[in-house]
């Protein structure tokens, strides 16, 4: 081999430099906090932070003193992509399970309810299963999915090797810190986006790096188009950056303690939260996951998307109309009614950019419908689409404020949020790491298609069972709530209604240990696949320098 | 201030985004681009394992050999 060959060595350049003093400012303030921290909670994980950065230290100490990041101009980056692959696994396996505990727990309350142990009440798992599956699964199927996708569709290797491990250590560090930070009880009262004021300011910094990696590398591409998949990345990538920096905005209550106040108040503050927050929906669970579906269903059945024209009229429709929509989460409060109107609206409006982009992906299966029958792996990723074009029409429908006056605050928006969040998200995922982790191990395809199938029916059975159950209880719910006597007193007090409730929630409970068990086999058929147990005859995915054949 | 502000957005601000939205769909639906997004959509389906680089390098290897 010649010397050309060999991977080159990036060398102790500016990058480490940053690292090395952002990872050094790191340690310090967590050294103060852990002796002077302002409360308690500061004080005891200010020890782990202190840990991860010293961490960071030893691994660039390892890494520069070997002579820095491997890089190699002519292959592709994928070991960062598959240690994004088996983080998701990971994280998606724990985040299910969170979730299947605090729904046991809605079931019975009393348990896991221990004076002594604060750490397990319902209060702190929730945002522990919320961002869990969102920011822990989601996001790094979605960092994972994205540095594979801009690589290959641009032709050329990743702009920044240190870049990329930077983005995919670092974003696994701000789950850990505000993962424990939920356990003992930090948390700023937002929903999805609870983590802390120093938890939010080390997020920014990861992302911005994900942003310059991402954006230095589509410059450099040696394609002339960028590829649809890439523009919904980039959009997501840089609305959830402005959405972050702005809905977290906030005044610490002291640098070495783990309170803040939001830099907004009452009506602004709950206006901002709900702009977040549905944004998180559209640009993170929606925008992102798209991506996947304009790039894996594509790939996986090898022909191309159904209408080019259309994805770039689904992006700039989806782009233009999602971000008014928040208001819709503020009916009936103290939000002018123009604003709640306004938000209404563009909820409604969106039924067209979601629904053109079903179709588009669905669509793209024509010619090659019989892989329904034939491959699971497909039927995953169609069935996910067909679960996004139905939340997406579900959506609009509660976002109308009478029909909101029944839906708010009841069950039934729990169910529409996880037939999104299982139905779409879940499975586009597990479609696209099917997809994914054969063609990274370089394998024939997966250890075991019958597991496969299993997991594609008992984890569709689960999110049956979810939806339907959270149907009934959230309708019954509202029903009884506005139930009036000829009196005109409240026909049901509050805990008569908990108490109706009770069944459906065990249901639902099944619906998620059903979706458990599915994502547990398909741990397990990772697990084989990347040891490289994969028979001869098995899982079909295709091989990835396939050139296509014209249609007939 | 905040009247000249909504003032502004309700209606430049609107028609702003409606003239860039419709410049989107002249430029999705122009004839003439329809070859250029053919092509675009093919990109997931055409790659090939190694990125452009590695071609062009054993384009220059070639060239060296015959050079040489």
């Amino acid at each position: 081999m010649s010397a050309l060959a060999q991977p080159k060595r990036s060398g102790f350049d500016t990058s480490a430099m940053a690292m090395t003093a952002v990872c050094l400012l790191g340690l310090v303030w967590s050294i103060l906090a852990a002796a002077n921290g302002a409360d308690a909670a500061m004080r005891t994980q200010s020890w782990l932070i202190g840990a991860g950065f010293l961490f960071g230290l030893l691994a660039i100490v390892g890494i520069y003193g070997e002579g820095g990041v491997k890089t190699e101009p002519t292959e592709y980056n994928e070991s960062v992509v598959k240690a994004g692959a088996i983080a998701s696994m990971f994280w998606g396996v724990v985040g299910i399970l969170v979730g299947v505990v605090i729904a046991a727990q809605l079931a019975f309350p009393a348990l896991l309810s221990w004076d002594a142990f604060p750490q397990l009440n319902f209060g702190r798992l929730r945002p522990l299963h919320t961002s869990g599956v969102i920011f822990a699964f989601g996001g790094n199927v979605l960092i994972a999915t994205s540095f594979y996708v801009v690589q290959r569709t641009c032709r050329t290797r990743i702009a920044s090797d240190a870049g990329a491990w930077f983005v995919f250590w670092g974003y696994q560090f701000f789950i850990v810190i505000a993962a424990t930070g939920y356990l003992l009880g930090i948390t700023q009262s937002k929903e999805y986006a609870e983590p802390e004021w120093y938890a939010d300011i080390w997020l920014t910094l990861v992302w911005v790096v994900y942003l310059l990696v991402f954006l230095v590398t589509l410059a450099k591409r040696k394609e002339p188009h960028i590829y649809v998949a890439n523009w919904f990345y980039l959009a997501f990538i840089v609305t959830i950056a402005m959405l972050h920096v702005i809905n977290n905005l906030a005044m610490p209550a002291s640098l070495l303690g783990s309170r803040s106040y939001s830099a907004f108040a009452g009506v602004q503050d709950a206006l901002t939260q709900w702009w977040y927050g549905h944004n998180a929906v559209g640009f993170f669970l929606t925008a992102g996951f798209l991506a996947i579906m304009y790039y894996f269903i594509p790939k996986r059945v090898d022909r191309p998307v159904y209408s080019y024209r259309l994805s770039i009229i689904h992006f700039w429709s989806l782009i233009f109309i999602y971000i008014w929509a928040g208001p819709h989460h503020l009916h009936y409060t103290a939000l002018p009614e123009w604003a709640q109107t306004l938000g209404m609206t563009f909820s409604i409006m969106l039924w067209m950019p979601s629904w053109g982009g079903m179709i588009n992906g669905l669509m793209t299966l024509s010619g090659a419908w019989d892989r329904l029958r034939t491959d699971p792996v497909v039927r995953m990723l169609v069935i996910s689409v067909a679960f996004y074009g139905m939340s997406t029409f579900e959506g609009p429908v509660m976002s109308i404020r009478a029909v909101n006056s029944l839906s708010h605050y009841t069950d039934w928006t729990i169910g529409h949020v996880h037939s999104g969040a299982l139905g779409w998200v879940g499975f586009i995922s597990f479609g696209a790491l099917y997809c994914m982790i054969p063609w990274l191990w370089k394998r024939k395809g997966m250890y075991s298609r019958a597991l496969i199938e299993w997991h594609f029916w008992v984890a569709t059975l689960g999110i049956l069972l979810y939806i339907t159950s959270m149907w009934v209880s959230g309708i019954m719910q509202g029903l009884m709530w506005r139930a009036y006597n000829s009196l005109g007193f409240l026909e049901y007090s509050f805990v008569e209604t908990v108490e109706a409730m009770q069944p459906y929630y065990i249901i639902r409970m099944l619906g998620g240990v059903l979706y458990l068990a599915g994502a547990l086999l398909m741990a397990w058929n990772v697990y084989k696949t990347i040891k490289g147990d994969v028979r001869h005859t098995e899982d079909v995915a295709q091989p990835q320098s396939h050139k296509i054949q014209p249609a007939e | 201030m905040y009247d000249a502000l909504a003032g502004f957005a309700q209606t430049w601000g609107l028609l702003f985004f409606v003239v860039i939205f419709a410049c989107v769909l002249v430029y999705a639906l122009w004839p003439k681009n329809q070859k250029k997004f053919d092509e675009a959509a093919r990109v997931p389906l055409e790659d090939d394992d190694k990125p452009a680089a590695a071609e062009e390098r054993a384009l220059d290897e070639d060239k060296d050999k015959t050079n040489g």
